[in-house]
């Protein structure tokens, strides 16, 4: 390759990053995937020159990220635990914070070749071998799963049947493969697959399931970050949130 | 070195514990499968073998969420054989340590195939002709000459199995789950520990693990290097 050739590849390749300057990292929530995606296109159209990109795990272990440095500027997760860590941490830019969707737990079971439980009675019962739950540690519906099953008094007796999985919706895929009888994930995501996974219960726990969003302090693109926290109270990005099946908060 | 020995006292072993047992069970699979096999390659010839080699071959270079689908495809429930399991014998290989035995049987078996195949080409044949005109049967040549003469080469690919098969993690935790106490591996023990911030208990976990490869891996050499 000639110099000046090899100059304008060189070039073409730092390119993109004079052109993202403003680019932003969101780390969200599993439970979020798709929303966010649509929301995407959206946020970007209505702040010109911005771009985001999505970062979707579940709520702890994107919390673990941010601990070790990782260069994220939004952080969404789908319960306040994890976000007051991260608070108590330092790691939130102070008074960023703010709540902009809530959401349900329910109990699933596969549509076809299910059991037809019906309770959460019902989980102690033989024909069920296998319940999958989010990881307590780090998924959020994990730790909402044990707290309403603690309340019934049922954690400690099911214990040896769950199967804890990385995130909500890996849990939405064992049910929905059938590997396991019954699963606790969120309504939104239960809807997606309505055709292979059929809600048994919508759990009444203590705790509401709401979801903060704040501006991560080590950011550098604090005000397409503020942009981002902002579009999320607009009435275009509720509709899109609504539309699917989040709750306002 | 308080803080050691007391994190030593409260440190689970389990899933050590189970990472042996997968690894040993996965490597006799793999050894009475890859011997069978690198013989069929070093000494004969049958149609499909060009295309039966790279196929077998494929798990060493298909990343392990390739691997982990294809289980979850082929042997769960909705499969026609993970139906079959478990209609007549109420058993399934998801969520069992017995997943992560077969994925690691899986990955492991081209590399006792391979240093099989070649022990067995580098057999003088001579040798095994001379024993058959002492009136030994084909059975007894191989038990009795092929098969020792070899050894040195398959034992040394049973070990890198044994420690290839010690570090499965991706098809395994997709198999059959991270279940504390019943299919979470020492890898897995590693992941869930990184995950939820437990960095000291990740770490320990790591030299655990590092010591074991290691101390396989010199072993290996030591002994059953061929000179």
């Amino acid at each position: 390759m000639s110099r000046p050739s090899l100059a304008c590849g060189i070039a073409a390749l730092l390119l993109p990053l004079a052109v993202m300057s403003q680019q932003i990292t969101v780390s969200a929530a599993a439970s979020l995937t798709e929303a966010f995606r649509a929301l995407g296109p959206r946020f970007e159209a209505a702040l010109p020159g911005a771009s985001v990109r999505f970062n979707f795990a579940a709520s702890g272990a994107l919390l673990q990220q941010i601990r070790q440095g990782a260069p994220v500027d939004v952080f969404a997760s789908a319960d306040q635990v994890t976000m007051d860590r991260a608070a108590d941490e330092s790691l939130l830019v102070p008074g960023s914070r703010v709540d902009f969707a809530a959401n349900e737990v329910v109990m699933i079971e596969p549509a076809q070749g299910g059991l037809g439980l019906q309770s959460l009675a019902d989980l102690a019962g033989p024909r069920v071998r296998r319940i999958a739950v989010g990881k307590v540690a780090t998924v959020p519906a994990g730790s909402y799963t044990r707290q309403l099953l603690e309340a019934a008094g049922a954690w400690k007796t099911l214990t040896p049947k769950l199967v804890q999985a990385d995130s909500v919706r890996q849990v939405l895929d064992y049910v929905s493969r059938g590997e396991v009888e019954a699963g606790f994930v969120y309504r939104t995501d239960a809807a997606l697959m309505p055709d292979k996974v059929k809600i048994v219960l919508t759990a009444a726990g203590d705790t509401p399931v709401t979801y903060p969003v704040a501006i991560v302090r080590d950011s550098r693109q604090k005000a397409t970050a503020a942009g981002f926290v902002n579009f999320l109270s607009t009435s275009e990005a509720r509709q899109i949130l609504a539309g699917f099946g989040f709750g306002a908060p | 070195m308080t803080s050691i020995t007391a994190l030593l006292r409260t440190t689970d072993w389990f899933p050590l514990m189970l990472s042996l047992k997968v690894a040993s069970v996965a490597t006799l699979i793999a050894l009475v499968l890859g011997v069978a096999l690198g013989w069929l390659f070093a000494r004969t010839r049958f149609p499909g073998r060009s295309l039966l080699e790279p196929i077998l071959m494929l798990p060493l270079v298909l990343p392990p969420t390739v691997l982990g689908y294809g289980i979850l495809v082929a042997a769960g429930r909705r499969s026609p054989l993970g139906a079959w399991l478990r209609e007549n014998f109420d058993y399934t290989i998801i969520f069992s340590w017995h997943g992560a035995v077969v994925a690691s049987a899986i990955v492991a078996l081209p590399l006792v195939m391979k240093s099989a195949s070649a022990a067995f080409a580098g057999v003088d044949r001579d040798l095994e002709a001379a024993a058959r005109t002492l009136r030994q049967s084909r059975l007894s040549v191989f038990l009795r000459v092929t098969l020792p003469l070899a050894w040195p080469g398959i034992l040394a690919g049973s070990l890198l199995a044994f420690a290839r098969a010690m570090g499965e993690f991706g098809a395994s935790l997709m198999v059959a789950g991270s279940i504390p106490q019943q299919t979470q591996t020492l890898s897995m023990a590693i992941y869930d520990a990184v995950q939820a911030g437990e960095d000291q208990q990740a770490l320990l976990l790591v030299v655990v693990t590092s010591l074991v490869s290691v101390g396989i891996l010199v072993f290996s050499h030591r002994y059953f290097t061929v000179r």
